[in-house]
């Protein structure tokens, strides 16, 4: 595979095979303001991939995703790989694994849904069908297919 | 397999033998109901009833219930009157009366609400309709008029009419009579149509379902015609409640080619879906079918309450 134009990270995560076009939406999730102010973030859009055809990656320095995140991010993007990098090296690798219950990660679509009406829990998903992934809101039974419009 | 201090929040918490244990409850509970015979079965007990969406049979059908036991109950009949009003969660509110009674019965217009109760209580909580979403006590009195009129649940050929988009009471009945082995016909204004997604899982329970144009033809060889309202409050927008509103009425004329023991059911309240003469034909179940959810909630109320049938 040819050199990427991007600067390796001593510490951090990336993301990498995230679904071509995707790469803004995955930094959406990541919440970059809430970054630390020293860190770099590199983005990488429309890369070629053996897997894939085009794919994108992000780069984040000196930062671990949280498990929500990395749920999150298995919805928008569940191609996508995340490695741990810890001096440079790679320490932990693996794909996104989407869990049966999904919990704070979306907004339930149903505006009538209780979990929307300003009451002091999460919103709550169980997986109905994996693939396509159609997940089923854990308080009104309304089924969700498409995730990047309801991100909490 | 027991009841006892589960939570009751939609019909798919109920297997098949939950159910008919509740049915066959709820038939020995009868003459209770009727005030023939009497009972403690609650005694001691008390029930919070909290209803936040107005309601005239499921609230006094369950005081009812409960009276006739020998139980009490505190009520929430006007949620203008509430701490809710004030701005206190459902959450918080709920947590409260749990620890007031022995369990809760909510109505709330929230499609959840009741979920969420569930969570909130350490009480069992019943769900008495949430919004658009589940009403399993409907359900099963439901399921308890056809058991009655047919002695039995299997094959029945059920025609379900008028409003099945937000009609509650329809897709917990026919995700019911669906574990029974029935047959179920659609019939519906275009715009009322079956949700996909609970049709998908109805098509994934293995249940027979058919749509029908005409109800006409689709009543001539069914054993019920379960009619709905059409329900204006579910409606944003008031023209688009005009444009379905009266598009179907059941009168003698359309019985006069169904089969003799054809029964016509309907949650109540009516609002012209069925001609008044059809009252006084051996069709009309509607009547006893409103009067069976005290029986139903008597048997639901005793074996959740107390683990026992009565």
């Amino acid at each position: 595979m040819r050199e990427l134009k991007i600067t390796p990270i001593r510490n951090g995560t990336v993301i990498d095979h995230i679904g071509n076009g995707l790469a803004l939406e995955v930094l959406r999730i990541i919440g970059v303001r809430e970054l630390d102010k020293d860190s770099t973030v590199s983005v990488a859009l429309h890369v070629r991939s053996q897997k894939l055809g085009w794919k994108d990656i992000v780069k984040v320095e000196n930062m671990e995703l949280s498990p929500r995140k990395v749920n999150a991010i298995a919805l928008i993007a569940p191609t996508a790989t995340i490695s741990i990098i810890r001096d440079y090296k790679v320490r932990e690798k693996r794909a996104v694994d989407l869990p049966d219950r999904i919990v704070g990660v979306l907004r339930c679509p149903n505006p009538n849904c209780i979990s929307n009406q300003n009451e002091p829990v999460e919103s709550e998903f169980e997986v109905a069908r994996r693939r396509p992934v159609v997940l089923r809101c854990g308080y009104c039974d309304r089924q969700v297919d498409e995730f990047l419009s309801h991100l909490a | 397999m027991t009841l006892k201090g589960r939570d009751l929040i939609s019909i798919r918490d109920l297997s098949r033998e939950e159910i008919e244990e509740v049915l066959r409850a709820a038939k020995r509970m009868i003459p209770y109901a009727e005030g023939r015979k009497s009972s403690r079965a609650l005694e001691d007990r008390l029930l919070t009833l909290a209803f936040f969406e107005p309601s005239t049979r499921t609230r006094l059908s369950f005081e009812t219930a409960v009276q006739r036991l020998g139980g009490r109950c505190v009520t929430i009949a006007d949620p203008s009157a509430s701490s809710m009003r004030k701005g206190e969660s459902l959450h918080d509110t709920v947590r409260m009366l749990s620890s007031y009674g022995d369990g809760i019965v909510l109505r709330h217009p929230n499609e959840g609400a009741a979920r969420l109760a569930a969570l909130a209580s350490d009480k069992p909580v019943i769900n008495a309709g949430d919004g658009a979403g589940q009403h399993p006590t409907q359900t099963l009195l439901d399921l308890a008029t056809m058991q009655e009129a047919f002695g039995t649940l299997s094959g029945l050929k059920v025609v379900f009419l008028g409003d099945l988009k937000f009609g509650r009471t329809v897709h917990s009945l026919a995700h019911a009579l669906s574990m029974f082995g029935a047959e179920l016909v659609l019939s519906s204004p275009p715009t009322l149509g079956l949700p996909n997604e609970v049709r998908e899982q109805l098509d994934e329970a293995g249940a027979k379902v058919t749509e029908a144009d005409q109800v006409h033809s689709a009543v001539r060889d069914a054993d019920v015609l379960y009619v709905t309202r059409i329900q204006k409050e579910r409606f944003a927008d008031e023209a688009e409640y005009a444009k379905v509103a009266g598009s179907y009425r059941i009168d003698n004329t359309i019985l006069a080619g169904a089969k003799p023991r054809l029964i016509v059911m309907h949650p109540l309240p009516r609002t012209g879906e069925i001609a008044p003469e059809v009252d006084g034909t051996s069709h009309a179940a509607y009547f006893r079918q409103a009067f069976l959810g005290v029986p139903v909630r008597m048997a639901l109320l005793s074996l959740i309450l107390t683990g026992r049938a009565g």
